[in-house]
């Protein structure tokens, strides 16, 4: 498909304020956080640029060193690859390996006051990696694997961008070009700049006053905690399967349990998260019959309250500026790496093959943020729907029975049990999930089953 | 630390992709090696030796057409399944992400010529 930038030819004016809002030889470029979604747009904008044969020069400002153990290098996450992003990466040229990721995950338990039932993935395969952000935990005796954030930080410095571990104090623009002041006193003008920054950093503040028309997303609260359990004992209660929870707690809309190398993570989402919830869920007799004997809820290794985006930020670009990942638009809920790798390839593609204008990213950049942001909104019917099922008794029922029973068809006839899948593990788009639902099969199955629960109750 | 190890283990001999058969994904290798051959009048040819970061099995994706040929482990390898559905939806929103798989085939035919002129040379003495 031709270039827009073509039809500039025919009004010089307007070309020449184009051409200055281009990358070119020389161009220097700022990313400020290191989390995937700077590594990522730093890697992927320094790979096509050398695809074209453009010399450019990326520096990326993170005070955190991944090395270190919580919270100096932790990014506050569940740490879950997505079967989507984990093939995506390999045929992408990223295969992760095991010195990163931390257990493959083949299968879900689903555990509900009714029963379990276990779904395994379609091929059987691990194609789910658990990671950590960090080094992990803050009482680790022993560094086995690598922080995740760390690997994809080092992908982006062998392609050649700069790292710089200083914390950025002051962002301003200089004759329209964005400038970085960092703690040390250091300040550097650029070409363009990439906001990559959590939305549990301080540091996202300096750009709400910018006057670009940018507005931080909305976010909510989440918990998160670690539990030192040692490898075998994980191999042998919690398996490779991610362990999710659908229970009537009020507040609660969903838990997951996360085995990992030597640890697991507790993962919680819902309304107002306080430590009485917490206590409720942990104390819960589903969670207690999933952890080993003599497991103690209060020893805890690490445990944080962070805030996710749930509702993406407003303008997430303007002129030489765009955000990507968590200070941008991010996944409801789920596969919110895979967000931030779609996000910064969408920004760097943009970058490198049409511009860095606000006209730009509007045009190329934001279509990616869209179709996050409308398919969040599916998401949040599906959750509705979720929670309606967690609070009756004879829905958690048919929903069990319609699972159990799946288990020994053919894979493409296990309409509940992929549902089921996609939504927990955020392996497709929120929109396939609810269209899979209304599916004459889904629904005659998942009627006539709570029929039959409702004539048992 | 085989905990974190994703994808499928294949043992040695074992076929992971039949030729003549239906095919709806690709593998990525994700540690050892696999063989490529073609069987004629009962006779196994071999094509090729495939290793780590190689890309097996591509053509499913892009034709609908049976497997061309035999894919089997050469010693322990771990593969990786990339499913077509998934992948064509990601190559629609994304079209840099076949990149490489273009990169790959555009080799792979490099090599061919090569050995398309090696045997014309060798047909012509």
């Amino acid at each position: 498909m031709d270039s827009p930038r073509i039809s500039y030819n025919d009004f010089p004016e307007q070309d020449e304020k184009r051409k200055r809002l281009v990358l070119d030889n020389g161009s220097k470029i700022a990313v400020v956080g290191s989390g995937p979604a700077g590594s990522f747009f730093s890697y992927y904008l320094l790979d096509m640029a050398e695809r074209l044969g453009l010399d450019i020069y990326v520096d990326i400002y993170e005070p955190r060193d991944f090395s270190h153990t919580a919270p100096k290098g932790c990014n506050m996450c569940g740490g879950i690859v997505s079967e989507t992003l984990v093939q995506t990466l390999a045929a992408d040229g990223i295969n992760l390996p095991p010195t990163v990721v931390q257990r493959g995950i083949d299968s879900y338990y689903m555990h509900m006051d009714v029963g379990d039932v276990r779904i395994e993935t379609p091929l059987k395969e691990k194609r789910i990696g658990a990671v950590t952000r960090g080094s992990g935990p803050r009482d680790i005796k022993e560094i086995k694997w690598e922080s995740f954030d760390g690997y994809l930080q080092k992908l982006a410095t062998a392609k050649g961008a700069n790292l710089i571990n200083e914390r950025v104090t002051t962002v301003s623009f200089n004759q329209g070009r964005p400038r970085i002041k960092t703690r040390h006193g250091s300040s550097r003008t650029y070409d363009m700049l990439a906001v990559a920054v959590g939305v549990n950093s301080p540091v996202l503040n300096l750009f709400n006053g910018l006057d670009i028309g940018y507005h931080s997303p909305e976010t909510t609260k989440t918990f998160i905690c670690e539990y030192y359990l040692g490898s075998e004992t994980i191999e042998k209660y919690l398996g490779s399967s991610m362990h999710v929870f659908l229970l009537n707690i009020p507040r609660l809309e969903f838990a997951a349990i996360i085995p990992k190398g030597d640890y697991a993570t507790v993962c919680m989402l819902g309304e107002n998260i306080d430590d009485d919830l917490v206590k409720a869920f942990l104390d819960s007799p589903e969670v207690r019959a999933t952890m080993p004997l003599g497991w103690q809820a209060e020893k805890r290794s690490c445990w944080c309250f962070p805030r996710i985006n749930v509702k993406g930020a407003q303008q997430p670009y303007s002129d030489r500026i765009v955000f990507i990942g968590d200070c941008g638009v991010t996944r409801l809920y789920k596969d919110g790496i895979g967000a931030a790798y779609r996000t910064a390839k969408a920004a760097a593609s943009t970058a490198i093959f049409q511009g860095i204008s606000i006209d730009d990213f509007r045009q190329y950049y934001m279509p990616a943020c869209k179709t996050i942001n409308s398919d969040n909104a599916i998401g949040k019917l599906s959750f509705f729907f979720t929670s309606q099922i967690q609070k009756y008794r004879f829905a958690r029922r048919g929903l069990l029975k319609m699972t159990i029973e799946e288990q020994d068809l053919k894979g493409s006839k296990r309409c509940m049990s992929t549902v089921l899948w996609d939504m927990f593990t955020g392996s497709a788009p929120y929109r396939d999930i609810f269209l899979s639902t209304l599916h004459p099969a889904f629904l005659s199955g998942f009627l006539k089953n709570i029929a039959s629960s409702l004539g048992r109750e | 630390m085989t905990e974190g190890a994703l994808g499928r283990v294949y043992q040695d001999g074992e076929v992971i992709i039949y030729q003549g058969e239906v095919g709806n994904c690709m593998y990525i290798i994700q540690e050892g090696q696999v063989e490529v051959f073609v069987e004629k009048e009962g006779q196994e040819i071999r094509l090729e030796l495939l290793g780590e970061g190689e890309i097996v099995g591509e053509m499913a994706i892009f034709e609908n057409e049976v497997r061309s040929a035999t894919v089997r482990a050469s010693g322990q390898a771990r593969l990786l399944t990339v499913d077509k559905r998934n992948f064509l939806r990601r190559v629609h929103e994304d079209p840099s992400l076949a990149y490489r798989i273009v990169q790959s085939m555009s080799h792979r035919i490099r090599e061919m010529n090569k050995e398309v002129a090696r045997l014309k040379w060798a047909g012509n003495q």
